[in-house]
Formats: C-alpha cells, structure tokens, sequence
C-alpha cells in the first residue's frame, strides 16, 4: 500500500540527530524548555538532568527526589523548573543553582505529569490520586490554591493555557476547567486517556487513549474533528502533540516509533526512529 | 577408669607446652588501646571493627561518638545538595590503596580530565589566534612599534593622608617602563575595550562599587588604591601586566599609618622615611580636578587621549565613552508674560444683570477685573440633559421613563395593590400617582413598601437576629412584626406596634423596624437570591456530593461507538475556580463574590443509594399522561391532603402514595381519617394492629422490598421466587385469562385520583421544594402507576401481577424494585425491626395476594359496577405494557 507523498512544505524529521546517555535508569520524560534550547529528562534514577540537546551536554542534574521523576516543565522565563515524581511531591528548582526552591507535599499518590502556567505563578499537577492540584509559587502557603477533584480516577495528563486546564485522566474524560468563562467541561473519550494537548491555534484539543488512538476534539463544542490510528498504544502512557505549525499530529508508538499523521488527510505518514524513550515528547 | 597402660599407649603430636612455673608472672595482654596498626609509612591506621572483628577506634565498643547514642542536631543538607558531586569508589581510597589497585594515581587522571574539559570549552576561533601567537589581553591585528605611550603630567598623583605603598612604587616602575624602550621592539596593538554586558545587579549608583572587602582586606594590594570606583585606570595597568601583584603583598591595607602586624613578615617598611614631600603644604586648588565631588567622586578617568568633550569636566563611567555630538541643547520656551495689571488673586463674582445693578457698582465691578458676566453664555456644562436637548432642537427620547414600566401590565397592578395596600396601612394619603410614587418612594417609610415587594421570604428568618436585646419589650413586638410580614400581612407594622406610645415614638419604630428587618437578614437568604435553593434541610448525617454528576456512561459509551462526539460526550458544569488561582492566571474571576470554589455542591443522605446512581432527572410533568383520563375526583379530600403532604419528601409521598395504591384496593370507601391515620402507622413502621387487613395491605410492598434486596439480582430468579412464595397464587397464575378479564374491573376508588390543578401543582413542587434524596426519574413512575401523587395507584396491583406471573419484561421488574430502594433506604434504621417482621410478612403475603384479587372481585361485585361508571377507563395492562416499552432508555439501568 502506498501512501500518498507528503505534502511539499512539510519536512518531518526522518533521523535521529543525537543520543544521548542519560545514565542508568529509565527516561521517564524528555521535555523541552521554551524556546527548545535545552531540555530535561526526568529519569528513573531519582533525577533531573538538564541538557543541551544540540551539543549533547549535560548542564546540571538536579537531585532532590526520593523517587521516580515522571514529569518536568521549565519556567517561561528558564528561571525555573518544575518536576514531579512517584514520591508524591512536586519540586521546584532554581535553574542556576540547581538548588531546591520549594517541595510541594498534599498529593496523595504519583504525581504523573506537572505544568507551569503562562506566567509561571502556578503549578498544576496531576496524580495518580485523582486530583489536581494547582500550587501557588509566589507565596509561600504549603497547600494548594485549589483542588480539581472531580476525576474519577487517575490524572494521566495535565496542559495549561492561559486560561485553561485541559486534563486527561484514565476514567475516558476530557476535562477542560475554563476560568474564565467558570466552567468545566467534561467529554468522554471512554478509553482511559494517557495525553492530552492544546493545538496551537487553541481551538481543539488532542486526546490519547489506550484504544490506539488518537482525537482530535473541538474544544467548544467537544465535537470529533479526527481520528488517528496506525500506532500501537495499549498499555504505557505515551505523549501525543502538534508539531509547532499546527498541520501535523505526532504520537509515540509502542512499537518505539514516533507517528506523524497529517492533521487534515489522516494517512500515517511517517514513522521516525525513536527506540529508548517510553513518552518521547514535548 | 583410665589405666596407666592405657596412658602411655598415647601418641603425641606437636611439641608440647612448657611446664608451668610457679613463680613466672602470667604475661600481659596488650590492653586493646595498645593494639595498633600501622601502615608503611607508619601512620596508624584504624580499624572501626565493623567487618574486620577489630576495635573501634577511639571509643572503645560504642558509637564511635563521644556522646554516644545522642543525636546531633538536624543539620538540612538540602543547600548542598546542589553542589555536591558525585563520588566514586575511588575518592575514598587512600593513595597506597589507589595505587595497589590501580597502579596509578586516578585523582591526577581526573584533573587531567577536568583540564581536557575546560580546553574543550574554549573555542576554535581562540585556538587558532593562540596557535599564532596572541595571547589574552592583546589587540589583533599587526604588530605596532609603540611610540612614547604618555606624558606624565608633572608630579605624581598627590597623596592624602598616608600613603599606600603600592602606589609609591607604581610610578616608579612606570617610570622605569618609560625610560626602557629598545627601538626595534615591536608591541602587539592595544586591545580595544571590549563592550561590557555584564548586568547591574546591585543597586549602587552607575559606576560605584562597594569596597570589596577581599580586596580591602586580604586581597590583591597590588591594586593599591581601593577606590570604591573602578575607573580604566586599573585595567590599563591590568593589560601591560601587573607588575605589583608579583610582590605578593597579604594585606591590603598595609604601610606606615597602620604598624605592622605581629605575624606580618615583612616588616622592611616599618622606619621607611615619611617624606614632606609627599604630604601637601598648602591648601591650594591644584587638585587633579577632581575636587568636584568630594573624596567619594569616581576617580577622574585618566586623560591620556585629548579628545575629551572640551565642556566636560567629570569623569566617564566604565563602559560609556562621550559623545561626539553635542546633544541638542533643549529648548526653553518663556513663561507667558503677565498683563501688567494682573493680580494674583481670585474672586468669584457677583452674577449681576447689566440693569439691575446702579452704574457705580457696574464700574466698580469692572474696575475689579471683571466684565459683567450675565450675559456670558452658559458652558455646556451647567446645561441640564434636557436643556441641551432644548437648544438641539431634538425630542424626547421614547421609551420607559423607569424600570417600574419594563414590569408587565399584571406585575405592575399587583405591585401598586401592595403598595396602596401599604399606604393605608400606613395612614399615608394614597393620592399620589403610583409613578410618581415608584420614583419618588414615600419619605416617611422608605423601607416598607421595598419590603412588601420583597415578599414575606425574603426578609424571613430575621427572629434569628435579635436587634433589640437590650429592650425585650420592642424586641417581642420586632418578632411579632417579622412573623406577621412572614406571613405577607401588609399592615404587619402598624398592628404590632404598642398602642400607648406617642406618634413620634411609633413613627421611630416603625422605620427602625422596617430597617432592622431589612438590614438583618440572614446570610443564607441573602445567598439564595444568587443560588440556587437548597433542596435539603441540613442534617448531621449528610454528605456533600456534586449537585450535577456526569451522566450515565452507558450512553455515552454507546455515543463514543457511534463516534457522535459533541453533545452527547459532553458535560458541563459550573465550576467555581478559586480566587487567588484566577488572580494568577490574569483572569477576571467568572463569579465574583462566590464563595464557593469547585463545582456546586448539595447535600444528601450520608448513606444513600442515590449518592451513587446517577439518574439525570427527568421532567416531572411528563408522568402526567395517563392519568389525565381519571382527574376528578375527591376534590375535597385532596385538598385536605394537600397543606400537610406540601413539605414531605419524596419518600415520603412514594411510600404514601403505594398505601394509598394498596389501601384503595380492598376499601375503596375509605374516609380520608383512616387514610391519615395508616399513613402515620407506615411512617413509624408498625401498623395499628386492630386494622389487621390494614396492615396486611401494608406489608405487601415491603415484601418486595425484601425480595429487592434479599431476592438474586437476575429478573427471572426474583419472579420465579415470587412465584414460588406465593404459592396461594398459583391457581391464579394458571388462569391467566380469568386475571385478565379481572384486571380491567379493577376500579380506580373514588378517593383517590387527584384533580388536574393539584398536581400540576405537585409537579411544580417536585422540582422545588422537595427534601429527601433523589428519586428514580418520574417518568418511570407515572407511566407505570398513572399518578404520582399516588392516591389513585388503581392499577398498579393489577399491573404488576401480570407481570409477576404472565410473561414479565424487564421494565416492569425495573420499577418496584427502584421503588422499593428509596423504601429500603429510608426505611434503614428500621430494618432490623423489619427482619423481625420478616416472616410473618412472608407468611401474610400470600393471604394478601389472594385476598387483594378478591377483594377486587367483591368490590367489582358490590361497588365496582358503580366505581366503573365512575371511572369508565381503567387503562388495561396491556396498554401499559406498551407504554412501558416505549419508554426511553434514559434512566433505565
């Protein structure tokens, strides 16, 4: 079966470009920084390390967790960085000084999956304790600003906007907490979700699950705008999301592929080498 | 037992030991302290004893601490945990141990690698240069033969005070640069300043540096003068090398003014000669024009180049250089000029018409600096709207002149009632027009008619407020008053004020009570104009559970197969996020002044059922279609009914409308006392025992509650073990037809179907005003026994034993048994009573079910003929039936 030719414009990375040996544990997570200059792996090794991707040099490693790291973000102003982990707190740290800033303690589990918000004032993180909880950097209050309880089972995957929270929990919903507007929108999936994502443009919002696909949902009515398959994702929590122009959809795969689907015509693409990391993305 | 030959058979081996003597001391063991060990260089070495058997060092056989088992004090190594790096095996080997393994030393190895790294980091471009022969600090470019570099100016720089030595010495090795100049000697190009980027972090002014207390102190006294102002004086000495820092001066403050240290070594300047010289003779003004700014001026930059701004006299900051243009000199533009007669002071003065006012005073006016101003027009300011509107020549605007005109016609009529009410009430004189009034409210009571508006619920539960303690009098007639304006009388006021007071003071107490009322209303009323009501009274055994849960999964699921994404799959809520979180997110908080964060929450039963099934609600009024055939009866007894079932729950009507439904069966001629009088028996749970068919008619649902709960989930097992137990049925059972031709004789009694009206109104309630959990959707309810309200319930035995016996569908096994899961839940504490009653019950209900058909045929023998006539359409089962299957899926589970 052939697949129709790739759309002229769009070049999708068909190589590794470095490897890099982040030592003896799982990489839990690889997230880039904001401009995409450096990056984190969050490492089963009970650490943080900061990279330059480009040159492959590690810049710091920031220890401090007593368990598992599962999730990081940077700060909008690389000041910062969050992380979270299987020893139920969520950190952050001072880039530079590789110091312990604060240690969020109240999740009652796994905290899988961390964010910053636009400004980095909050930190939003999701646990395996079905709750939200949305931690306050600016003043010093141990407890949480707010809790999002209303999952019904584990928070796989959490993604902040400048006005919303987009959740993706394993109970099959979608909820998008609107702050604006007061509202929570809930849309079920069915199948427990394992990532969820803005689009860019922030009008549809991207769904994993552990039924191999992938949904590409309208965010305000919760309509299906499409729906990727192709890739094998059954078990472990696995990353999906846009790539920086909107006009495609990318997943990891079980198979240790990455998956680009075009966001309009739905043949799978491409599928890139990507062998190590069990939730390879941004 | 041993013989001597037997001793001498023995063979020895070894040499033996030496035979005590008596006198030889017995030897010493080395005390433990006295075991040591040593390495090759002779240094002790230490065992802790741990793995080897040894000793501990020091302290023998304890922790190794002097305090023993006392735990120091927390020490958080938190800080450190960012520097810390990591450490191998090798970092805690000795040297000896180190090179025994390893057969080299690897910490050298590791600097090595360390310096590797650190060459790594320089980059190619500064490789290569270095590869040519420039070295750091240099300029690029070709090699300059470097003519005389300055001219000195006179004497060196005159000295305060005492002297640093450092700089003594400076000029003179200057000096000695400048006289050492071999003329075939070239020198690589001074190296342009580079632009300097670092950030200002401190809040010094521009250029000021503290003193650095390393360098005042300890450090680099080469530098000699710690100024508190870096001037490029420092780094052009730092380019041509510096020279002093070679001496290796300790302090930096050092010489002549401040003796010598004891441990200071060299101690060569200590009778170094003071010369006159160096000290000034005069105060004169030769300063190295630098006496602008007082001693803590930045150091004058060194003015080697001559091309200095001629007008600027200061000195340039470290990373600015003068401009080469001139800015512009800005622009001054004059004060306007004062007319010559001006006076600096105000006056404001008289409006005066040019006629009425006598010409003297018109001059004297004028000569104060004014014109008559009477003429001058008005700024458009002064103009009133409608004004303006005048002299625009535009019309009135159209459309209502107040909010009271936007209230329809009825509303409008009413509020003028109340408020004419309340204006005799009040004594006041209801002439005025009612606009007139709703602009300009009554002077004399503003509060009251406001308040009639309001209602009597919503200045409701001020008894709880008691603003006027201190005189139980006035209070008791403030309570009086609040519970007559509770019950809406309109003249509330003036009938509970005290007759024996003066009309002033009555006049007093009315406005302070209608304010007090006003003002003090409890919190939850005025909360409610923003929320929603609280269906349910608080109670202790109450849990908060969302007031929306996201709907059935069922459907859904069946919507995700169908891949109709959208509505279906979607819920929304109101959610309330916290106010700090919506002030972090820049966002405008959706609902301000809510208290509440998350989504809503109600109140309910800690330990019910409904707090886990989610059934979405379904409309109340859509039970009513069936029974809109049998609606006329016993308007009286309904009426009665009405009052007092007004605040039950719906338990509680659920539970009175199946005895009604039963009840009605076998007396059809019941008096609505009785009807009282057994629902309170249902309520307690223990029947009157006198009205033992009563009772009996009573246990009947409660069976199948039993059966709900005790009976197998599956339909077919509960109805067959219904079927078993009611053995008396059988003979039935095996006659269905006889049952048919039965059923729709079965009369609808007289005393129970409700009027239209009332239970529109019902329906009306069932959305408000209920307490209580939940129901199942009354759809299911009044499809399948006709009423809600449950007085008729004719049917429902006649229904539901066919269904029991003749071909059951799932629909109808659905409903008792949802009927009797509220019954259960409600009925929880009474349930170790029930199981008592358990038995009898089981026993009772066979004679039930078989009297419940007879009692039938009797009434269709002595009553129902005329019940018949009455009620002409008894909706046949199988009617219903269809009904049932063509219900919606919605709430069926």
């Amino acid at each position: 079966m052939a697949f129709p030719a790739p759309r002229p414009g769009a070049r999708l990375p068909a190589r590794s470009v470095r490897r890099f040996a982040c030592g003896p544990g799982a990489v839990r997570a690889v997230r880039f920084n904001v401009d995409g200059n450096y990056c984190l792996t969050c490492s089963s090794d009970k650490s943080l390390k900061l990279w330059n991707p480009h040159r492959g040099t590690l810049l710091k490693t920031y220890a401090g967790h007593g368990y598992e790291v599962l999730d990081a973000a940077g700060s909008c102003d690389n000041s910062q960085i969050c992380s979270c982990g299987a020893d139920k707190t969520v950190i952050l740290w001072d880039v530079a000084t590789g110091q312990l800033v604060r240690k969020f303690r109240g999740h009652g589990g796994k905290v899988n999956c961390v964010q910053f918000n636009e400004e980095s004032t909050v930190i939003v993180s999701g646990s395996i304790d079905t709750s939200i909880r949305c931690w306050d950097c600016r003043s010093r209050r141990p407890e949480p600003i707010q809790i999002l309880d209303e999952a019904k089972d584990g928070v796989s995957s959490v993604k902040v906007s400048d006005h919303e929270i987009l959740s993706g929990s394993v109970d099959g919903r979608v909820r998008r907490y609107d702050l604006r507007m007061g509202q929570l929108f809930a849309d079920y999936v069915g199948s427990p979700i394992t990532s969820v994502c803005f689009s860019r443009d922030g009008q549809c919002s991207l769904s994993s699950s552990l039924d191999c696909t992938l949904r590409l949902l309208d965010k305000e009515t919760g309509e299906l705008l499409g729906e990727y398959t192709g890739h094998r994702n059954s078990e472990y929590q696995l990353d999906c999301c846009f790539n920086e122009s909107d006009t495609h959809v990318v997943s990891a795969s079980e198979d240790g592929l990455v998956y680009f689907w075009d966001l309009v015509e739905h043949p799978q693409l491409l599928g890139g080498e990507n062998s190590r990391f069990p939730r390879p993305f941004v | 037992m041993a013989s001597d030959g037997e001793e001498e058979d023995f063979s020895y081996f070894g040499s033996a030991l030496e035979p005590l003597e008596e006198d030889e001391t017995t030897k010493k063991p080395t005390p433990l302290q006295e075991q040591t060990v040593k390495d090759e260089k002779g240094r002790y070495s230490r065992f802790h004893g741990a793995f080897t058997g040894g000793f501990s060092a020091g302290y023998f056989n304890s922790v190794g601490s002097k305090e023993g088992w006392t735990p120091s004090t927390f020490v958080s190594s938190r800080q450190q945990k960012a520097d810390k790096q990591l450490f191998r095996p090798e970092h805690f080997m000795d040297e000896e141990v180190l090179y025994r393994f390893l057969g080299c030393d690897l910490r050298s190895k590791a600097v090595t690698l360390l310096d590797l790294e650190q060459r790594w980091r320089i980059t190619i471009g500064v490789q290569l240069l270095r590869r040519m022969g420039w070295k750091e600090g240099q300029g690029l470019g070709p090699r300059v033969k470097r003519k005389p570099r300055r001219q000195r100016c006179g004497t060196g720089v005159k000295v305060y005070g005492c002297s640093l030595p450092g700089e003594v010495t400076e000029g003179s090795q200057e000096e000695e640069e400048e006289e050492y100049q071999p003329e075939n000697v070239t020198f690589a190009p001074k190296d342009v300043m580079p632009m300097d980027f670092t950030q200002k972090a401190d809040r010094h002014g521009l250029g000021y540096s503290g003193i650095d207390p390393h360098r005042a102190l300890y450090g680099a006294s080469g530098e000699g003068s710690f100024s508190t102002f870096n001037a490029d004086s420092d780094r052009s000495r730092n380019l041509l090398g510096d020279v002093q820092s070679s001496k290796g001066r300790k302090l930096g403050i050092t010489g002549q003014a401040f003796g010598v240290g004891a441990l200071e070594e060299d101690d060569a300047d200590i009778y170094a000669r003071d010369t006159l010289s160096r000290y000034d003779t005069v105060l004169a003004e030769e300063e190295p024009g630098d006496g602008l700014y007082g001693w803590t001026a930045p150091q004058q930059y060194k003015k080697t180049k001559g091309l200095d701004a001629p007008g600027y006299i200061g000195k340039l900051l470290e990373g600015f250089s003068l401009g080469s243009r001139a800015t512009k000199s800005k622009k001054v533009y004059c004060p306007p000029e004062l007319p010559r007669d001006y006076r600096p002071v105000h006056y404001f003065r008289p409006v005066v018409a040019p006629g009425t006012v006598s010409t003297a005073m018109a001059l004297a006016l004028e000569a104060s600096a004014g014109q008559l101003s009477a003429e001058a027009p008005k700024g458009r300011h002064q103009l009133s709207a409608t004004q303006r509107r005048d002299l625009l020549g535009e019309g009135a605007l159209e459309g209502p002149r107040s909010v009271f005109e936007l209230l329809a016609a009825k509303d409008q009529d009413r509020l003028k009632q109340v408020q004419q009410q309340q204006q005799a009430a009040c004594g006041a004189p209801a002439s005025r027009d009612l606009s007139d009034r709703s602009q300009a409210p009554p002077s004399r009571q503003p509060w009251a008619p406001r308040l009639a508006a309001l209602g009597g619920g919503r200045v409701a539960g001020s008894s709880e407020f008691k603003p006027f303690v201190k005189n139980p009098e006035k209070q008791k007639r403030y309570e009086e008053y609040v519970e007559k304006l509770k019950g809406g009388e309109s003249d509330a006021l003036q009938s509970c004020l005290d007759l024996n007071m003066t009309e002033w003071e009555r006049a007093r107490e009315q406005d302070e009570f209608s304010q007090a009322a006003a003002l003090y209303r409890p919190t939850s009323v005025s909360l409610s104009s923003r929320f929603t009501r609280g269906k349910f009274a608080e109670d202790a055994d109450k849990v908060e559970v969302p007031e929306e849960q996201e709907g059935d999964v069922n459907d859904k699921e069946a919507a995700v197969k169908m891949k109709m994404f959208g509505s279906l799959t979607r819920d929304k809520f109101e959610w309330h996020p916290e106010k700090v979180l919506c002030k972090r997110f820049n966002v405008p908080d959706p609902y301000p002044g809510s208290t509440i964060a998350g989504l809503l929450k109600v109140k309910r039963d800690k330990y019910s059922v409904f707090n886990f099934l989610t059934v979405p609600p379904a409309p109340a009024s859509s039970g009513m279609g069936m029974k809109r055939e049998s609606v006329q009866q016993d308007k009286s007894f309904k009426a009665a009914k009405a009052p007092e079932s007004r605040r039950r729950s719906r338990w509680d009507m659920s539970a009175e409308e199946k005895e009604k439904g039963a009840a009605g069966l076998d007396t059809a001629e019941t008096s609505s006392a009785l009807h009282t009088v057994e629902e309170v028996g249902a309520e307690q749970g223990n029947p009157p025992a006198d009205k033992a068919d009563i009772e009996e008619e009573e246990s009947r649902p409660s069976m199948d509650l039993f059966k709900a709960i005790f009976a197998s989930s599956s339909e077919e097992k509960s109805s067959s073990s219904s079927s078993d137990e009611a053995d008396e049925d059988e003979d039935e059972e095996s006659s269905p037809g006889v049952r048919d031709a039965v059923e729709p004789i079965q009369p609808a009694p007289p005393a129970v179907s409700p009027p239209v009206k009332e239970s529109g109104f019902r329906a009306r309630e069932a959305g408000t005003e209920e307490f209580g959990p939940k129901l199942p959707p009354t759809l299911l309810f009044g499809n399948a026994r006709l009423s809600p309200d449950g007085a008729s319930g004719s049917p429902v035995p006649g229904c539901e034993r066919p269904e029991g016996h003749g071909g059951s569908t799932a629909h109808h096994k659905d409903r008792p048994r949802k009927k009797h899961k509220d019954r259960q839940k409600g009925k929880k504490q009474k349930k170790d009573k029930k199981k008592k009653h358990k038995k009898h019950k089981h026993r009772s209900k066979p004679r039930a079910r078989d009297r419940a058909p007879r009692g039938s045929e009797s009434s269709s023998g002595e009553s129902g003929h005329s019940d018949n006539g009455r009620n002409p359409r008894p909706t046949p089962p199988l009617d219903l039936l269809k009904r049932l299957k063509n219900l919606p899926l919605a709430g069926r589970r």
